[in-house]
């Protein structure tokens, strides 16, 4: 497997993507400090655990294609490239946040980036995507749509309305479903009757399959697979990932539904460490190397802190801008 | 640095150490569990913030009522200086200080000035024909869709059955089925795709078969079209029409009769617009179509058929938040918009055998409102009844009886009397469904009232 990525690959490139998922990791970790000493209010939804998730994803994606998600969205955009500065901003509710201090750790968009949101509602993003890969196809570009959705959202009807006319109309749309075991404090297997989650979108004719999301090379493949398949095929395809979120659903859940021996657990699996080791023992990046890249990510997210605070509140005349165009 | 004592949840005031996991002299990692915290909620972990050694516990396992943000260990981070705290070291620029808002805002409501602004005025000498609303709004879909590539019209019924109520006749024809799409009866989901559509650049043209059925996706039209631009910091606008027949029909019922203007005005973000005749109806939706904010376009099913002059040029657009003084008058103010109009008009010969001559306003648009045409109407006729369809209870008739008496409280000669729908779920039964909505007694019996006529 190891080999086959590697062509794929340069170690460069590797080594960029294991430089997204530390930056992740680094950043919600930091959020999740900073809202401990009050300076981000309000919901707040950590990533960690499920980096190689958005990263495996990231190393399919095309600069122009589109990506839109639920309100868990820090990791998202920051891998579509947005300066974690301007997303630490817009936590800490300050001007220079991406969303001028209005949207918060659930609403944030980026055009240039081509990162459509940051959705408060569960599901609601679901069909926005699918609307988003209607554009690509009705403009003739080759594109595709990434639609992320938790196992939570699965079981919400537009979900299902957005799988059918992603099929019906054949649009190029990529579903991901991050299921991470627990809708806020409910179990998969509480919610959800049936198997496999994925299959609620496989009987409207959409393929797809469930994989490890917890492995950076197992998500990398999986989603080059659907990519090729999405523009051999001209249909959309759905990817369940098993991953988990180290974190409760938000800063203020303790996690009381779950054993510390399963956290534990998922814990020993982590992407991160998993990644760096195969680097190391396949590839043969020295360990140097990725210290380095970890410092200077460290270093980063220093200067980030200091900048989302240090970044003054909106100014007042803010609240009745933007309301309309 | 120091490690403080984190709040956990927003309401969090102080806590308890329950235990450390840590000693002192102990090297630990960023993400490493050090203790865990008892809030008014749950225990909870508290993980380093850095990389470096654990030099010293400041609060001892087993304390009780801690202030949030208090010291409770310090890290030696490498490269750092003893005393410097990361989180404490930054000084916030930015005041806390909420209480002058009032004194420093410059504006204190929303601006609207870019749906005034950048609006032709219906001056021009066009070449008319007689057409019906539904003709009316077929052709300023029509035009717009050979004007602009980017509009696409979808719902149910609106392609191959030519549209349930024959507004989309003949579309699929012109346009071809990659522009004219027919939904599955799937509104939450289609009205999703379409936003979506819009906010990558699409000018989507969304029909609702009844807006009844707009009630199915109301999150979407709510917290996915309307606040997207405002909580992206205005990166983010959503170029979509709603449209479709609004309130009641003719004995179609409770589940198929309802007024949503007064549902939808209430929300920031929203364009509400409805029309009373073919000539509006014509002009509205394509400044509605041209515009790049969602626009909720509210048609009434009995006046598909009316007829009216309507211009047959495609650069004939009737600005949003311009109402029509239809009927000028100086003895009292009567306000309506889409069928109320027409129940007004339909009692002006009997108001007139009283000897008032009354201005009627025709709103077309019902936000952004056209504030200045009925104040000052108000100001000459100092009396006021409004029409509207949809129940009375906290509707926008009564939103705009506060917004006249706020804004002419000095001009008034009488109370302002609000015809609305009843309060009750629409009856199916022919004489019962009269009744519900407003009736010709009522309109003339406010009029009455408001002159001191009875």
């Amino acid at each position: 497997m190891a080999k086959k990525i590697s062509n794929s690959f340069s170690n460069k490139e590797l080594l960029g993507f294991y430089e997204k998922m530390f930056l992740i990791r680094k950043f919600e970790e930091k959020a999740g400090q900073l809202y401990g000493a009050g300076k981000i209010g309000g919901f707040c939804h950590l990533y960690i655990g499920q980096e190689a998730v958005v990263t495996g994803i990231l190393s399919s994606i095309q600069s122009e294609d589109t990506v839109v998600t639920s309100y868990r969205d820090h990791g998202h955009i920051l891998a579509r490239g947005v300066d974690p500065k301007y997303v630490m901003a817009e936590l800490t509710g300050r001007k220079d946040g991406i969303s001028k201090g209005k949207g918060g750790s659930m609403h944030m968009f980026s055009k240039a980036n081509r990162f459509y949101g940051g959705h408060g509602i569960v599901g609601a993003q679901v069909p926005i995507g699918v609307g988003l890969a209607f554009a690509h196809k009705y403009r003739n570009e080759k594109k595709i749509s990434r639609v992320y959705v938790g196992d939570g959202a699965m079981s919400n009807g537009q979900v299902f309305e957005a799988f059918n006319l992603a099929s019906l109309w054949s649009l190029p749309v990529l579903f991901i479903i991050e299921n991470n075991r627990y809708g806020m404090g409910t179990a998969v297997n509480r919610s959800a009757a049936g198997k496999d989650l994925y299959e609620r979108a496989t009987v409207f004719g959409v393929e797809g399959e469930k994989i490890n999301g917890m492995d950076f090379f197992e998500v990398s493949q999986a989603a080059i697979r659907a990519r090729d398949h999405i523009y051999e095929n001209s249909m959309p395809y759905v990817i369940e990932m098993d991953t988990y979120r180290y974190r409760g659903h938000s800063m203020s859940d303790p996690a009381t539904y779950r054993t510390k021996n399963e956290v534990n657990e998922m814990k020993s699996n982590d992407p991160l460490i998993s990644m760096k080791n195969k680097l190391m023992k396949d590839f043969k990046i020295k360990e140097d190397e990725i210290t380095d890249i970890e410092a200077s990510i460290k270093k980063q997210i220093k200067e980030v802190e200091k900048f989302s605070l240090e970044s003054p509140l909106p100014e007042l005349n803010e609240l009745f801008t933007e309301v309309y165009l | 640095m120091n490690i403080l004592l984190p709040a956990l949840s927003p309401t969090m005031e102080q806590g308890n150490l329950v235990k450390w996991l840590v000693k002192e002299g102990q090297q630990v990692n960023s993400g490493d569990i050090l203790a865990e915290i008892e809030t008014d909620k749950a225990t909870m972990e508290l993980d380093s913030p850095d990389d470096g050694i654990i030099q010293k516990i400041i609060v001892e396992e087993g304390t009780e009522n801690i202030p949030v943000n208090s010291p409770i260990a310090v890290l030696k981070v490498e490269g750092e200086d003893e005393d410097s705290s990361s989180i404490s070291i930054v000084e916030e620029k930015s005041t806390k200080n909420h209480a002058n808002i009032s004194n420093d805002i410059k504006s204190t409501s929303v601006s609207m000035s870019s749906i005034f602004n950048n609006q032709v005025a219906d001056d021009k000498n066009w070449t008319e024909i007689e057409i019906t609303m539904r003709e009316a709004l077929n052709n300023a879909i029509a035009e717009e869709m050979e004007l602009d590539e980017d509009v696409f019209l979808l719902g149910e019924e609106v392609a191959e059955y030519d549209g349930a109520y024959k507004v989309t006749q003949g579309l699929l024809d012109k346009f071809g089925s990659k522009r004219v799409l027919d939904t599955p009866i799937s509104e939450h989901g289609f009205t999703g795709l379409a936003i979506g559509a819009a906010m990558a650049g699409l000018k989507p043209i969304c029909e609702f078969m009844t807006f009844n059925f707009s009630m199915q996706a109301i999150d979407q039209i709510i917290n996915s079209a309307a606040k997207s631009l405002y909580m992206s910091g205005g990166e983010i606008n959503v170029p979509i029409v709603f449209r479709g027949p609004n309130g009641a029909a003719a004995r179609v019922a409770a589940q198929h009769s309802q007024c949503f203007v007064s549902w939808y005005s209430h929300i920031p973000g929203l364009i509400v617009v409805a029309p009373s005749n073919a000539r509006d109806a014509k002009g509205l939706l394509k400044s509605s179509i041209r515009n790049p904010n969602p626009v909720i376009f509210l048609e009434h099913e009995l006046l598909y058929k009316e007829k009216a002059n309507v211009p047959s040029e495609n650069d004939f657009l009737i600005p949003l938040g311009k109402a029509n003084v239809i009927n000028e008058g100086s003895d009292l103010t009567i306000i309506g918009f889409s069928m109320s109009v027409h129940r007004i008009l339909s009692v002006l010969p009997e108001i007139q055998k009283l000897g008032l001559s009354p201005d009627i306003i025709d709103l077309r648009s019902i936000k952004p409102l056209d504030e200045e045409c009925i104040y000052q109407s108000v100001k000459k006729t100092n009396r006021v009844v409004i029409v509207e369809d949809g129940w009375g209870n906290t509707s926008f008739g009564s939103h705009l009886s506060y917004l006249i008496q706020s804004n002419c409280f000095d001009y008034l000669d009488s109370e302002i009397i609000k015809v609305s729908g009843k309060d009750v779920p629409m009856p199916y039964a022919e004489n019962l469904e009269a009744l519900a909505l407003p009736t010709k007694e009522e309109i003339l019996s406010a009029v009455k009232k408001v002159t001191y006529k009875n």
